[in-house]
């Protein structure tokens, strides 16, 4: 069986240039990924969209483009690319893939999880039905099929990616029938404080242009909206929502929702690294040192999946993890990884104080911590937010009870949709914090895999150790 | 719901529910679905509602649907491949039914 120095989850920012910078201090390295090609979902299928579709590539704009460079380094780099791995299971020092429906074990001294994130569930009643999408998924259609929205189509919710997929819609010529904010008026305030520093980031002037362009395209903007529900049986046919005093209902043939993005956990959960809630994001993550270390021993975490800091951030702080394996392998000294970390470090530091605005500002509305009783909170197993509320009053002390007794988040999605409300009803149902509170163990396979793969797979141990 | 810039470029010829479907090479089976205007992909074991696909990027599991005889497969990770057979996965609360 093949051991690596280093083995890298996930071929996003983070993990291309974290793979770029290691092999080149002479690491052997190996990538896995879920996708054909690098670039993670922010730079999906860059490479092929800049080879047969340069005016699909101009529409996705600039810092799409600017992933081609990173993902031609990456190519470049000598690091062994496995795509269309489905990893499912990790330990400290090596890791479990299915790929063509076979399973393969990989040994690694050193595994960096850089999963990315997912998009932060907007649980409102009829978010289930068909004709309802998030905004990030909406925006793979464009990125890696050049399919875009047809119809009345309605974009909902908040953030910085809700109002590039507007700008990047309306230049492939699709018309937007209304954008609903989910940004509470007194959220202006509480910004306002956080503004120097992202005047310095560069986030500030992006979104200025983007809502300038909004606006100036005739764009219907409702602001302050809330109590959002979606209506329709069989399918989604219009979004209803209180606004400026009054009760609105869109006809809409697609509603795209968004609240911003979280850390996806799955893998850092199961290895049982530490994880904290952060009350500016408002998301779990786990708890990393500055290079990355989680801490489980000879695992790491970089990019949005330790913590969201957007696509340039996860850049240097791969770079980052990569300089500390390099180190601690005994490929680099101490005063050398100091010393080539200094630009990065500077760099992260200051982007990630730019988002401090963004994080205030794009907070997640309070309704959305806790839904209405009718809503459905576990897509997968159907559990509604007044369901689990009476888990909790009948005596479910934490997230995993409520799971045992309601299956919510024992579906196949794994509490990846439901974690984070589960979490904040319970918190709120028993009046404690999101820290007290906790999350859903998580357990392998992190993804279901067939069992005749697993029966399958070759496992490397004595019949001794079985025994015991 | 959807339509496409361009027509594909290099064609993938597949099937869903028996219904011929055009798709463009490297696009996902959720993405080609998508475009050929099919939007209830499988139907919940719970309650039997419909459901589409929600996040496009492996995370929801809201698009499984069966691939050439194989159920639980995410259509938004799985590439279109030429031939294809596609199906919607219907509710089976009652395992004792799949045979019949």
């Amino acid at each position: 069986m093949k051991t690596v120095d280093l083995a890298i989850v996930g071929a996003g920012p983070a993990g291309m240039v974290a793979a770029s910078e290691a092999r080149g201090h002479g690491l052997s390295v190996a990538v896995l990924d879920e996708q054909e090609a690098p670039g993670g979902q922010i730079y999906r299928a860059v490479e092929a969209v800049a080879a047969q579709a340069p005016e699909r590539l101009a529409l996705l704009g600039e810092d799409y483009a600017h992933g081609r460079r990173l993902a031609e380094n990456f190519r470049v780099s000598g690091a062994e690319h496995i795509d269309r791995a489905l990893v499912w299971q990790l330990e400290p020092n090596g890791l479990w893939y299915l790929r063509d429906e076979v399973c393969h074990e990989l040994k690694a001294n050193r595994i960096l999880l850089a999963s990315g994130a997912i998009e932060r569930p907007v649980p409102i009643p009829g978010w289930t039905r068909p004709g309802v999408m998030t905004a990030g998924g909406v925006q793979i259609l464009l990125k890696s099929s050049g399919v875009v929205p047809d119809g009345r189509v309605v974009l909902a919710g908040n953030g910085p990616l809700l109002y590039l997929l507007a700008a990047q819609l309306l230049a492939a010529g699709c018309r937007i029938g209304a954008l609903v904010e989910t940004v509470p008026y007194a959220r202006y305030l509480e910004a306002v404080p956080h503004l120097p520093a992202a005047l310095g980031s560069g986030y500030l002037s992006k979104g200025v242009r983007l809502l300038r362009h909004l606006r100036s395209s005739g764009t219907r903007i409702y602001r302050n909206a809330r109590d959002l529900r979606v209506e329709g049986e069989q399918h989604a046919e219009a979004l209803c929502f209180h606004a400026g005093g009054h009760e609105v209902r869109l006809d809409s043939d697609l509603i795209v929702l968004h609240e911003g993005v979280i850390p996806n956990q799955q893998l850092t959960r199961a290895l049982g690294c530490v994880h904290r809630w952060d009350d500016g994001q408002k998301c779990f993550r786990p708890e990393t040192d500055e290079w990355g270390n989680t801490s489980v021993e000879d695992v790491l975490t970089v990019g949005d999946g330790a913590g969201i800091g957007g696509a340039l951030a996860a850049e240097h702080a791969g770079r980052l993890a990569a300089l500390e394996v390099a180190r601690s392998l005994g490929y680099l000294q101490t005063r050398e990884r100091d010393r080539l970390s200094t630009s990065s470090r500077r760099q992260l530091n200051k982007l990630l104080q730019g988002r401090r605005f963004l994080e205030v500002l794009y907070a997640p509305p309070e309704e959305r911590q806790s839904p209405p009783d009718e809503t459905l909170v576990c897509r997968c197993e159907e559990v509604t937010a007044g369901q689990v509320r009476t888990a909790v009053r009948t005596g479910c002390t934490g997230p995993n009870q409520v799971k045992a007794f309601t299956r919510c988040g024992m579906g196949p999605c794994q509490g990846r949709m439901c974690g984070n409300t589960v979490s904040a009803i319970v918190a709120e149902t028993q009046g404690i914090t999101m820290e007290e509170c906790g999350y859903y163990r998580i357990r392998p396979p992190i993804k279901p895999i067939p069992l005749a793969a697993l029966a399958a797979a070759e496992v490397d141990c004595e019949l001794d150790d079985v025994a015991q | 719901m959807f339509r496409r810039l361009s027509d594909p470029e290099k064609k993938v010829r597949m099937t869903f529910e028996g219904q011929d479907i055009t798709a463009q090479e490297g696009e996902s089976v959720a993405a080609a679905l998508l475009a050929a205007g099919i939007t209830h992909l499988r139907q919940t074991p719970v309650s039997g509602h419909p459901r589409a696909p929600y996040c496009m990027m492996g995370a929801c599991f809201d698009c499984l649907v069966n691939i050439d005889g194989v159920s639980n497969l995410q259509a938004c990770v799985t590439p279109v491949r030429e031939g294809m057979s596609v199906h919607s996965q219907v509710a089976e609360k009652d395992l004792l039914h799949e045979d019949g």
